[in-house]
């Protein structure tokens, strides 16, 4: 087969979109892995419910099959989205910090992962259980055009709007996240609690505020992602979560698990190895393909591409 | 202060050991369980040959044989599961791969997809080494790794195995799976001719008997107190002398290996594999068996098998249809529409959460882990002191004693 290039540019743009999602998820995972070194397992799920909550609301605001023409409209409805659905899986973020790991922050080091294990299992049946277990339409918000951008005449390179949204959206997510992390106060004691809690706890963080905060940020991330996911899929099902964070958790890992923009790198790198693999492999190959490149970063190199070596604390 | 007092007392020769009325006391429950199960299919077999005449619905029945018999299955895999998670506290989110891998060895050696025929007794043990072979494989490189991100690469390798069992079809008949699995002969007496479960039951009770001696004699021995040891303190171990990465390897690979052993009956029973069998839902089954009964504790983890598998296939659905039938008589629709087994994860869930939350020892735990989770109770010291005593009652059978002289 010889390589066209159209087609790699192709899979290049259907890699990056599918891989800002990963990368929106992955940030939930590395924050809340560099804060309180947990896998937090039920974060995929809280992703699913986010895509859950996103399309009921849609609902609500009476979409259902024809989308929006007014652009107001439009800008209005995915904003309220975004807010509401955000809100929402932010605060189940926090209170699954509460009831589910808090308790265990002092326990054996397994304890909180199978805990967290639990919980995924928990939220997938509550998902199954409020849309049913067959895959549910995403209406669409708005007429979803698609523009070429380069043609050889016989094929060419597409991109949507949604595309467009979906990158231009995890991307502005991405920055202001940075930014909070960087230059804002609460971004600082983050960034403290995360390096050694109880020197941050004696120098006057509320130490639970901050985990709160970050699981609360983390999941908001997640539920974003949802939106978006059930934007670009078009449809979506309580099986999603499983999938997409063991993916997006695998994109933390390659970018270096705790560091943010590794995060994101990690996350536009394994939509992108999952692209190819599709295209070029077989989709029926792909999540062992995600998982051969799991097993092989964690062997030979565990701190990630952009993490720093660090000894494990004894 | 506490401490001095429990081995004065356990040491004074007068004193009359609460140990040895527990001993007494688990044996006799040992020998009445066992009495029990053996005589299990008795009622069935009585029913069967026209001798007694019973209600078609009850404990005995062809059905309630045949989730007995799985059972044993999952006795197998939580008592391999132990050895990895409980004993060498190594987590493996992945463990229905080593079943799966198993499951398929027998399949593929012993069906009329290749014509192959090898005996039931020999893939017993050929499938068993050929999982731990692959638990070896994929564990010398892994091991390594501190103990969750080691969780997450056993969770890549339980995704894995799936996948190309269900791409090679050329091997393992992809999606249809593998049907006509070899049933087990003796001669020519075939268990489980005629879709008969009482000789299975029977075999199923043997190999769970049998593999719990194993297990027993393998928990106190060196390589037993070299892996809890590394569970406790890798570092300490270590400087004891425990080539850690091979206690591990050994561990991994036992563990693997026992799941193979339990995929043969498990294929041979079933007589037929497919790919869907061995999710990643199936590693997190048995790992609630395995915390729900209690990590490390070898009657624990049967407990907890025994437990979950029958919750699920017997207690639930007779739960169901009694909730159904509720539902009903008093015109209660949601009690009508109510299907448990739906949402037989939600339970898993709650049971892995609470568990972690309120009792992450388990149903019956090991004295080490109660002590270690809860110092403060006053049980422990009896516990301790049974356990100290048992050591110096045992003298002999104490490997450490053996190792002085």
């Amino acid at each position: 087969m010889h390589l066209d290039g159209i087609l790699l540019l192709q899979q290049l743009i259907n890699g990056i979109s599918k891989g800002s999602l990963y990368a929106l998820i992955a940030l939930g995972y590395t924050m809340v892995y560099g804060i309180i070194e947990l896998i937090n397992f039920a974060h995929g799920d809280v992703f699913m419910l986010g895509s859950f909550t996103a399309v009921t609301l849609v609902g609500l605001f009476g979409i259902t099959n024809s989308p929006l023409t007014d652009p107001l409209a439009i800008i209005g409805v995915l904003t309220a989205t975004f807010l509401i659905t955000m809100t929402a899986t932010g605060l189940l973020g926090v209170v699954i910090e509460r009831v589910a790991y808090r308790p265990l922050r002092n326990a054996p080091k397994l304890a909180p992962l199978i805990s967290a294990i639990g919980v995924s299992y928990i939220l997938q049946n509550v998902g199954s259980a409020w849309k049913g277990p067959a895959t549910i339409n995403f209406p669409k918000i708005f007429p979803d055009t698609q523009y070429i951008l380069f043609s050889n005449g016989s094929s060419d390179v597409r991109v949507r709007t949604t595309t467009l949204l979906v990158l231009a959206s995890s991307l502005i997510l991405m920055v202001a996240l940075t930014l909070f992390v960087q230059r804002t106060k609460l971004g600082k004691a983050m960034r403290a609690t995360a390096m050694d809690r109880e020197t941050a706890q004696l120098m006057g963080i509320g130490v639970n505020f901050t985990i709160g905060l970050t699981f609360f940020i983390g999941a908001a991330l997640a539920g974003g992602g949802g939106l978006l996911y059930g934007l670009l899929i078009g449809g979506v099902q309580f099986q999603i979560g499983f999938q997409a964070g063991l993916r997006a958790f695998t994109a933390a890992v390659l970018g270096g698990i705790g560091n943010i923009p590794g995060a994101m790198l990690g996350g536009f790198l394994i939509g992108m190895v999952e692209a190819m693999s599709d295209n070029f492999l077989d989709a029926r190959w792909t999540q062992a393909v995600v998982f051969g490149v799991l097993i092989l970063i964690l062997v030979f190199r565990p701190s990630g591409l952009l993490g720093q070596r660090v000894a494990e604390k004894v | 202060m506490q401490q001095t007092t429990t081995i004065d007392r356990a040491g004074s020769p007068g004193f009359f050991p609460p140990a040895r009325r527990a001993s007494r006391r688990s044996m006799i429950a040992a020998l009445v369980v066992g009495t029990l199960l053996v005589l299990l299919p008795v009622p069935e077999l009585l029913r069967a040959n026209g001798i007694l005449e019973l209600p078609g619905r009850g404990l005995y029945g062809q059905s309630n044989l045949n989730a007995a018999a799985d059972t044993g299955v999952f006795v197998l895999l939580a008592l391999g599961l132990n050895i990895v998670v409980g004993y060498a506290g190594l987590l493996d989110l992945g463990y229905a791969a080593f079943f799966a891998i198993g499951t398929y060895s027998y399949a593929i050696l012993a069906s009329s997809l290749f014509q192959f025929h090898v005996p039931f007794w020999i893939m017993l043990f050929a499938s068993g080494l050929i999982t731990a072979l692959f638990g070896v494989a994929f564990g010398a490189p892994t091991l390594r790794l501190r103990g969750d991100y080691l969780a997450i690469v056993t969770l890549g390798f339980g995704e894995i195995v799936p996948t190309f069992i269900l791409n090679l079809k050329d091997l393992t008949n992809g999606t249809d799976g593998i049907a006509g699995i070899d049933k087990p002969a003796i001669g020519s007496f075939v268990i489980g001719a005629g879709n008969d479960n009482i000789a299975f039951y029977y075999l199923a009770l043997i190999l769970a008997v049998g593999m719990i001696f194993v297990v027993n004699r393998l928990r106190d021995s060196r390589i037993g107190r070299a892996w809890m040891a590394i569970r406790e303190d890798e570092l300490a171990a270590a400087s004891m002398g425990i080539n850690t990465t091979l206690t591990k390897l050994l561990a991994f690979g036992l563990g693997a290996g026992i799941s193979g052993f339990a995929g043969t009956f498990y294929g041979a029973h079933l007589g037929f594999a497919s790919p869907d069998q061995f999710s990643f839902s199936q590693s997190v089954l048995i790992l609630c068996m395995v915390i729900l009964g209690g990590m490390g504790n070898l009657w624990g983890v049967i407990l907890g098998a025994v437990v979950i598998y029958l919750l699920q296939t017997v207690i639930l659905i007779q739960l169901n249809n009694w909730l159904n039938d509720l539902g009903r008589t008093i015109h209660f629709d949601p009690l009508i529409n109510l299907n448990l087994s739906a949402n037989i994860f939600f339970i898993y869930g709650t049971i892995l959460v609470l568990f972690m939350l309120f009792r992450p020892e388990g149903l019956l735990p090991s004295n080490r882990r109660r002590a270690e989770l809860h110092p403060e109770t006053a049980a422990i010291s009896e516990a301790e002191r049974q356990e100290i005593y048992d050591t110096r009652e045992a003298g002999q059978a104490d490997p450490d004693t053996k190792g002085g002289t």
